[in-house]
């Protein structure tokens, strides 16, 4: 029965491409499978275990996000407000650092391999890099955790920023350098394994995913680079009392130097899935290979120089270099810009491909009944509204309206809390069976999971960037002050303030219930079944054979990147060490 | 390669829509002159400016309003959890004049954001956040700590208050209003 199942194509009633099960094969008489985790067991096993590490602290940092929009918005306090601030950095540590960093280096693990068909070289080095970041999670967590017990001596309530001269048990620190040298070393897994292609391929075009894969890590090794000086040089000593005094201004530009690239760290990931993925799950191809590989490597050069966008209002940057980072930041809207064209195009074959016709009515042939595509597609949706707010940020003047306001979180809650989260979600429900043997289970609450998700989002995400506009500040316990009250734009704060509550417990719900498919899924589901479905992935309709060869010179392109960040970063880090590295200085001031 | 004429198209029309917003940008911030805060304030010892030791700066006077030659002049410290002025006592300045603010932190980082508008800067320990504003109409506007600062943060807020220009110069010893403020 299996073997009518030929690769990418499939003629059985009620089937779509998305649903054909994976590719069997004949071996000594028998019909074996040929997904990702009978193919690789070793890679799908440190898969799994970074899916699990992501999906749980994703649990915790759900749960932390109902307690604060019901918190804020005084609909129901069951913490003190003190505390609100010990939730918030948990909050803000295991979503956007620890469920993002694990589940793209589970994507990358899974991609990498898969693309190469090379297994990773080494089992000890993966399983060394997933250890130590995996220690600086505990480390850094429950240094956080701690602060809800006044018995414990040790507290980090310092949000995910950490900016001086707030100081946080060393622990934190050292918790957070680990998780990001565990990614370091993760990358030289998928560069080993690179090398280890290369030499049995000589003339090939490196394979798209691992493109993908390996010019964000390259990314990635020139912007942590920031907040790994930030952390051991100053942060670690400074809390150990090694040294007396750090300078905060210097300590935050370093945080920014990696605060604005780490944004693309969540994105590309995203943007692998949606480029390599969403098409075939839309019954399609891939538009075009060589203009995605344009797009990831336009990413690398132009993700770090554009950091001061985040400091538009601090004292003691100049306007000149807010004003070269804001040239930058608009740039790098191209990239986008380009890939929502591919996407959308992509998109479009696959339903003309299921017979859709006309100018939109092809819409209704996609499959809206299958959470991986239809959370993708969501997802990207939601991106477009989030580049949308991303730009108003962008701009210089109107950042002053909006900086450190509710419209902030409004915003980022659909880049890195939707076009990331929904995405990784969305492509678990295809690629878990993949990497665990095992059949999908509660399909019909994950067919539904993501239009969840989207209301939560939609009601949350436009009330906070109301009241962000009527001035509401962000990171705030109660934001209700005796000195004053709001004047609204559109609607009222009382009005906003129910949405935002409203909302984030339709998205508390939409992930409670992605997180119950996966449990059934990895707990109750056979293993050894049909998966229904099937990881091939289609050739792309242009494909990397007559593009120019220099597209994959990562050497050149990782050049172009450290170029631009010394012109934008050279005389403003050096006007700020100039007159002591450590001065102005502060002292600790611990939480 | 082959590229699609429709992805060229797009290409263009992505350039083009990059370039105007920069424009704009560029329009908003030389053409109306929207200020932005800078590096114009200079540094400062954060010791000092906890200790009170102001006769010791040259780019940070006591915490009060002043008028400097002739200019309205406003300075602002920032702690945990309150701005003198501003917390415990309101500032005034006049309307329909140059107002210029300096603010700088005794301890940690700190916001200051007039609530609803554009008047917004970080207030950074080792830094004075410079810029001017000019208030078209009086009245009074809540001042937020819009950076989280320590268990207490969000008790940290303020009030400034627009009066009209005979009014503020009725003030006695209109030459130097000291605030008394904070604790
Ligand atoms: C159940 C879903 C979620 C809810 C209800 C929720 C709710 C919230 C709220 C109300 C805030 C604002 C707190 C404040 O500024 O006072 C916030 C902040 C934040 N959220 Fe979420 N969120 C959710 C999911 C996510 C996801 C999936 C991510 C990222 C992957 C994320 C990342 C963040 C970050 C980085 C902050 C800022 C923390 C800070 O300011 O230090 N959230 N969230
Ligand atoms: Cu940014
Ligand atoms: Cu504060």
């Amino acid at each position: 029965m299996a073997t009518e199942h030929p690769d990418n194509v499939t003629d059985a009633p009620g089937e779509t491409p998305e649903e054909t099960d994976e590719s069997y094969v004949e071996i000594d008489g028998t019909e074996r499978r040929r997904a990702f985790v009978d193919r690789y067991p070793n890679a799908a096993q440190a898969v799994r275990v970074l899916f699990g590490v992501s999906f749980l602290s994703f649990a915790v940092g759900a749960l932390f996000g109902l307690v604060q929009a019901l918190h804020r918005t005084g609909v129901l306090r069951v913490i003190a407000s003190a505390d609100y601030y010990t939730i918030l950095t948990a909050h803000g540590v295991l979503l956007a650092l620890v469920f993002t960093t694990f589940g793209i280096t589970g994507l990358f693990h899974w991609a990498n391999t898969r693309s190469l068909g090379v297994a990773p070289t080494s089992q000890r080095l993966t399983w060394l890099w997933i250890g130590t970041m995996t220690l600086g999670t505990l480390f850094a967590g429950s240094t956080i955790v701690a602060g809800l017990f006044p018995d414990i001596p040790a507290s980090a309530d310092v949000l995910f920023t950490f900016y001086a001269p707030l100081e946080a048990h060393p622990l934190f620190y050292v918790g957070a350098a680990l998780l990001i040298v565990g990614s370091w070393i993760a990358g030289v897994d998928w560069f080993l394994q690179y090398r280890e292609w290369r030499s049995a391929n000589p003339d090939s075009r490196i394979p798209l995913q691992s493109f993908m894969v390996m010019t964000t890590m390259l990314m990635w090794y020139l912007s942590t680079l920031g907040v790994a000086v930030e952390v051991v040089v100053f942060l670690i000593p400074w809390s150990l009392g090694l040294i007396g005094q750090v300078d905060p201004l210097l300590t935050r530009t370093l945080f920014w130097y990696f605060g604005h690239p780490v944004v693309y760290f969540w994105l590309l990931p995203a943007y692998m899935i949606w480029y390599t993925v969403l098409p075939k799950l839309a019954g399609g191809r891939l538009f075009s290979d060589p203009l995605a590989r344009v797009v990831f490597v336009l990413f690398l050069i132009l993700s770090t120089p554009v950091g001061f966008h985040h400091q538009y209002t601090d004292p003691g940057v100049p306007a000149g270099f807010k004003f070269v980072a804001m040239t930058n930041t608009m740039f790098l809207l191209l990239p986008s810009l380009l890939t929502l064209f591919t996407v959308v195009a992509s998109i479009e074959h696959g339903a003309r491909q299921r017979g859709g016709e006309g100018y939109l009515s092809w819409l209704r042939s996609l499959p809206w009944d299958r959470p991986a595509f239809t959370g993708i597609a969501l997802s990207g949706i939601m991106f477009g509204a989030g580049g949308f707010s991303g730009m108003i940020n962008a701009g210089m003047n109107i950042n002053y309206l909006v900086h450190n306001t509710l419209w902030v979180p409004g915003h980022f809650h659909l880049t890195v809390g939707t076009a990331f989260a929904l995405t990784l979600m969305a492509v678990s429900y295809w690629l878990v069976p993949q990497i665990t043997g095992k059949r999908l289970k509660l399909r019909g609450v994950a067919a539904l999971q993501p239009y969840v998700w989207f209301l939560g989002m939609v009601l949350m995400s436009n009330a906070m960037h109301r009241a962000g506009l009527a001035g509401v500040p962000r990171r705030t316990a109660e934001p209700e002050y005796q000195q004053f009250s709001y004047d609204t734009v559109v609607g009222g704060i009382a009005e906003m303030q129910m949405q935002i509550a409203l909302g984030g417990t339709v998205l508390f719900v939409g992930a409670v219930m992605f997180l119950a498919v996966m449990l059934a899924t990895w707990t109750l589901s056979p293993p050894n079944a049909n998966l229904r479905v099937n990881g091939e992935l289609p050739e792309p309709l242009s494909t990397a054979t007559d593009s120019p060869k220099v597209l994959d010179n990562l050497k050149l392109w990782f050049a172009v990147a450290v170029v631009l960040v010394v012109l934008a970063y050279g005389i403003p880090l050096y006007s700020m060490v100039a007159d002591g590295i450590l001065s102005p200085g502060s002292v600790p001031f611990p939480v | 390669m082959h590229v699609h004429r429709f992805e060229k198209l797009w290409f263009g029309a992505a350039l083009l829509l990059i370039v105007a917003f920069i424009a704009t940008i560029v329009y908003g911030a030389a053409g109306p002159g929207v200020a932005m805060v800078s590096d114009d304030g200079g540094t400062i010892d954060a010791d000092k400016v906890a200790n009170g030791n102001f006769n010791q700066t040259d780019n940070f006077r006591s915490p009060g309003v002043y008028r400097e030659n002739g200019q309205v002049h406003v300075y602002i410290v920032a702690r945990q959890f309150l701005f003198n002025p501003g917390t415990s006592q309101a500032i005034e300045v006049p309307a329909n004049e140059q107002v210029t603010f300096h603010v700088t932190s005794a301890d940690v980082m700190h916001g200051f954001n007039l609530a609803g508008t554009n008047v917004n800067s970080m207030v950074i320990p080792g830094q004075v956040a410079t810029f001017s504003v000019t208030f078209d109409e009086t009245g009074s506007h809540g001042i937020v700590c819009h950076e989280y600062c320590g268990s207490g943060h969000h008790t940290m807020a303020g009030k400034l208050t627009v009066v009209s220009q005979s009014q503020f110069e009725l003030a006695p010893d209109a030459d130097a209003v000291e605030a008394s403020g904070g604790s």
